[in-house]
């Protein structure tokens, strides 16, 4: 057991930067999921830990060991890839089995260790059946096997669930949560799924162009999200994100002008001073330069609106419905969640739309950055 | 666990590479010293072919011998001769294949795989097995010494047919169906939409052509054997090489005439003269 | 038997009453499509049975005549009988041992090289397009070249053997143990641009990221290529290994160009189509050339038949 560091982990490939001075541990036997849209850098963070790439510069560690130098076959962590990467020449037995062999476990020591381990994944049938003769959850379980059959300081799972048909992806899910739960092995989780980072990571790391846009566990990511990136990106929909024309200090508490209307931005300018800043700057741009962000469960429609909007489509999805609407820029869109019981507005239609108080996010324009509102 | 030795982060890659690299160079000088070789002695005088060490650079180049091997040996005659042979080739294998292969994928009539079986069994004879009888055919059609002779048994290919075949296959039947909707007849469906997105089995096709025909040289001597009129650079490069050593530069030099067209194919069309040769083998 | 159920009756007349279209526009329309499959097909049949398929079978009848050696008088039928002489001749017999021995001699050479520089040549590396372009550049050139080129590399005046310390008396295009080894050189060196392309093909049909699990498998290097590259480019390996075989036998420009029958190791390096082509127009006894040639129609027929065993048994890699 160990845990996984980077320091300052930079990577270029023909002078496009993959990775952009990552800093991020995962910690002893935790599940970290690096989550990011594809081309994120997730991926090649995942190969430096293997030692499949090398860092331009910077260092990654496992445990206390610097690895930079170290061949992939001297690290002790094993990979679980999109793919699977079964040997294709290879029974079940002799997939799992491989790993131990290369280590020189003895014949006696293999074999209870491939048993007892595909015993565990149901595997304990296919032993000597081909890879082209399983089923793709079969193929993955195997995957999983020949990772967890040496007990390796740490797993690297490079999105293995993507694959899967969903309702296979959702079982295994479960069934990888749980065994790491087991097996207490630290584990980076590479995915593009956010769902499956909320439900399977106890932090998530969020990357976006080869930098690392925050850390935290799941709720407070969601909650939370520490740029305009993060908020759009985690959430389904995501957060909605209007331009911030003006902010206003005004009783109860400030307020902001969005296209068709305000939404009341939480804290008065004395308790959040970095609103008071953010007006300021406001006032002096000829452009919008500030953004405020609304989760979609967190608008409602009503007589008592703040908001008008038009209403584009109405998806419903059974449980709740999405209604889709644009502001009166024409431009600016704004999804509302609700549920499945309210008063469903038709296609066309003029709405007012509310804002929950406390519920609103500011960020810059330009960086994305997070600068108050919501907490 | 392996002790830790600090090192420069890319002393390990890059040591590596440089290994790579050696290996790599040096098994190119081996590919390629006969070919430098044979365009350095080119262009020497034929007092320095002896020299020993040999020169390794033509102080002075002899293009001379260039001149004289295109006009004394023929050579001329002999390329232009080839490219037309080789020219003939290629478009007669093009086009018997792009016909047979839309026969094969596009229509039905009777018999259809019994024939497709036949156009493949082509490949289980070599040419050599059927050389007794081609000669004496050759010799009552009486084209010895033509160009009729030395293409004509060439224009077909069950190779070619084949690679073809499977590039028509690829197209959807989506396809053929909207253009049958658009009123489109066998013919212009062949021309407008099956041959432009056989591009590149054709293109695969022409170039594998290309170079077996112009580096033909069993049947070429076999039909030229005896006249000048219609023979080949490369039974062309075998009479340079009977001549004497006072002329063996220019027999190089008419060697690396012979060579050149060939290395630009090379270079232009690596990637269709790859995807033929490998036609049958990956994938 | 007797009775037939109602709803199947019914079900055939209906059928019947819906039988689609116009049934002659549909039958001429189908004719005149058979009628156009046949006439494309017709160009490449009609040069496969003048070319191909009359000359091929014309073999096993020629082998049954005797063909006199001057022109003009009439053969006759000597059945198996001169089958058995030519596959006895000691002159046939000595073609087909070199034939062998240049076989063994350039298809493991040929391929192992082939096979090293492409794995050296595989990672993605700066300038590897231009090592790509110099490993495959010797597939342009014929054998006519590739027979000049070598012919005054081991020439014994101006070829650089001497100069090496090699020069074997008689020379070595002219010895009788050497010259075999010579052609093999030529033929090799021919054949390393084809062996590299098809190696290297092979090899990118590895999936990257089953060679990168054996390495965080805790494989070596040495490792990584006997267990998984190795198993995995078998196919490749043996259509190479066919198709080296095939180019072996059919070996003949540089026997011509540089051997000829006046050379004294000529006997040793008679390969088979030489020895084909020396017969029907030296000897002009088209019957002894053609039982050669079924000879090597059958040691080819062979060679892709067990390539065919081989790939029915192959295992179908890749998930």
């Amino acid at each position: 057991m160990a845990q996984v560091v980077f320091r300052e982990a930079t990577k270029t490939f023909d002078g496009v930067t993959a990775l952009d001075h990552l800093d991020l541990e995962a910690r002893d036997g935790e599940l970290l999921v690096l989550l990011g849209p594809s081309g994120c850098g997730k991926t090649t963070a995942l190969r430096l830990v293997a030692g499949l790439e090398e860092p331009d510069s910077g260092e990654v560690l496992i445990g206390e060991q610097v690895v930079n130098d170290v061949e992939p076959k001297d690290r002790d962590v094993a990979m679980v890839f999109q793919s699977y990467a079964l040997y294709p020449h290879l029974s079940v037995r002799r997939n799992v089995e491989f790993p131990l062999r290369q280590r020189g476990v003895d014949p006696a020591e293999r074999r209870r260790r491939v048993a007892e381990v595909t015993e565990s994944l149901g595997l304990g049938d296919y032993l000597d059946r081909k890879p082209r003769q399983l089923s793709g959850g079969q193929r993955q379980r195997v995957a999983l096997a020949r990772a967890i059959v040496r007990s390796p300081r740490a797993f690297l799972m490079d999105e293995p669930l993507s694959n899967l048909d969903a309702a296979l992806r959702l079982q295994t899910r479960a069934d990888i949560v749980a065994l790491q739960q087991r097996l207490g092995t630290t584990t980076l989780y590479v995915t593009h799924d956010q769902v499956e980072a909320m439900t399977m990571g106890h932090r998530i790391a969020v990357m976006d162009r080869g930098a690392l846009q925050q850390v935290d566990g799941p709720q407070a990511i969601y909650d939370h999200p520490a740029n305009a990136f993060v908020a759009r990106f985690v959430g389904n929909p995501g957060m909605n994100l209007l331009p911030l024309l003006a902010v206003h200090e005004g009783p109860p508490a400030a307020y902001g002008d969005v296209p068709g209307g305000t939404v009341p931005l939480g804290a008065p300018f004395v308790t959040d001073p970095a609103l008071a800043r953010a007006a300021a700057v406001v006032q002096g741009a000829s452009s919008p330069s500030l953004l405020a962000g609304i989760r979609p469960e967190h608008l409602r429609l009503g007589e008592d609106g703040t908001i008008d909007a038009t209403v584009l489509i109405v998806e419903v999805l059974g449980a709740e419905v999405h209604v889709l609407c644009t502001l009166l820029d024409g431009t600016s869109k704004i999804v509302v969640r609700q549920e499945a019981a309210a008063r469903r507005p038709g296609a066309g239609e003029g709405v007012r739309l509310v804002a929950s108080p406390g519920t609103v996010h500011v960020f810059t324009g330009v960086s994305g950055a997070r600068v108050g509102g919501s907490s | 666990m392996p002790s830790h030795r600090r090192r420069h982060p890319h002393f390990r890659r890059r040591s590596r590479h440089v290994v790579r690299y050696v290996l790599l160079t040096l098994g190119a000088l081996v590919v390629l010293a006969p070919i430098y070789l044979t365009v350095v002695n080119s262009l020497l005088p034929v007092s320095a072919l002896a020299q020993r060490p040999p020169p390794l650079v033509p102080t002075s180049p002899q293009w001379g011998d260039y001149a004289t091997a295109w006009s004394q040996g023929d050579l001329g005659v002999y390329l232009r001769n080839s490219a037309i042979q080789t020219g003939v080739i290629v478009a007669g294998q093009l086009t018997t294949s792009i016909l047979a292969a839309y026969a094969f994928a596009f229509l039905r009539f009777p018999l259809r795989r019994v024939l497709f079986v036949v156009f493949l069994a082509t490949l289980m004879i070599p040419f050599e097995v059927t050389l007794v009888t081609n000669t004496t055919t050759i010799s009552d059609f009486g084209w010895y010494n033509t160009f009729q002779g030395l293409t004509v048994p060439f224009l077909a290919t069950g190779f070619g047919t084949f690679l073809v075949r499977q590039a028509f296959l690829q197209i959807p039947r989506d396809l053929r169906e909207a253009a049958t909707l658009d009123g489109y007849g066998h013919l212009r469906f062949l021309l407008r939409v099956a041959v432009p997105l056989a591009r590149p089995a054709l293109g695969a096709l022409g170039v594998f052509s290309f170079l077996a025909a112009w580096n033909q040289y069993l049947w070429p001597l076999v039909v030229t054997g005896n006249g000048n009129g219609v023979r080949t650079v490369q039974i062309g490069l075998k009479l340079l090489q009977g001549t004497q050593v006072s002329h063996l530069n220019v027999a190089l030099a008419g060697t690396v005439i012979a060579v050149v067209p060939l290395l630009v194919l090379l270079v232009g069309f690596q990637k269709h003269l790859v995807r033929s040769l490998t036609g049958g083998a990956v994938k | 038997m007797t009775t037939v159920s109602p709803p199947t009756g019914t079900a055939v007349t209906r059928g019947r009453a819906q039988a689609p279209g116009p049934p002659r526009r549909a039958r001429r329309r189908r004719v005149r499509e058979a009628a156009l499959g046949y006439l494309l097909v017709l160009p490449a049949l009609g040069v496969f049975g003048i070319f191909v398929f009359y000359p091929f079978a014309a073999n096993f009848r020629l082998a049954l005549y005797r063909t006199p050696p001057y022109p003009g008088l009439p053969s006759h039928y000597v059945g198996l009988q001169q089958v058995g002489q030519v596959l006895s001749s000691s002159s046939f017999l000595q073609s087909l041992g070199s034939t062998a021995l240049f076989v063994v001699m350039v298809v493991p050479t040929g391929l192992i090289l082939g096979l090293l520089l492409a794995v050296a040549a595989y990672r993605r590396l700066r300038a590897m397009a231009v090592y790509r372009i110099i490993f495959s550049s010797t597939v342009v050139t014929s054998v006519a070249v590739s027979a000049l080129i070598f012919g005054t590399l081991m020439d014994p005046v101006v070829g650089l053997l001497p100069w090496l310390g090699l020069n074997p008396s008689p020379p070595i295009l002219e010895n009788t143990t050497w010259a075999l080894p010579a052609i093999a050189v030529m033929a090799v060196w021919q054949f390393l641009g084809l062996s590299f392309i098809l190696m290297s093909a092979g090899l990118s049909a590895i999936p990257d990221d089953v060679l990168e699990a054996a390495r965080v498998d805790g494989a070596t290097d040495r490792t990584v290529f006997w267990r998984i590259t190795v198993p995995l480019l078998s196919p490749t390996i043996f259509f190479g290994v066919v198709v080296a075989t095939i180019y072996a036998f059919q070996t003949f420009g540089q026997v011509d160009i540089l051997i000829g029958p006046t050379n004294a190791a000529f006997e040793h390096v008679n390969l088979l189509v030489y020895n084909i082509l020396n017969t029907i127009e030296v000897n002009k006894t088209s019957g002894q050339a053609a039982v050669l040639s079924i000879v090597l129609f059958v040691l080819t027929l062979g060679v892709t038949l067990l390539q065919l065993r081989f790939l029915e048994r192959r295992v179908h890699y890749g998930n």
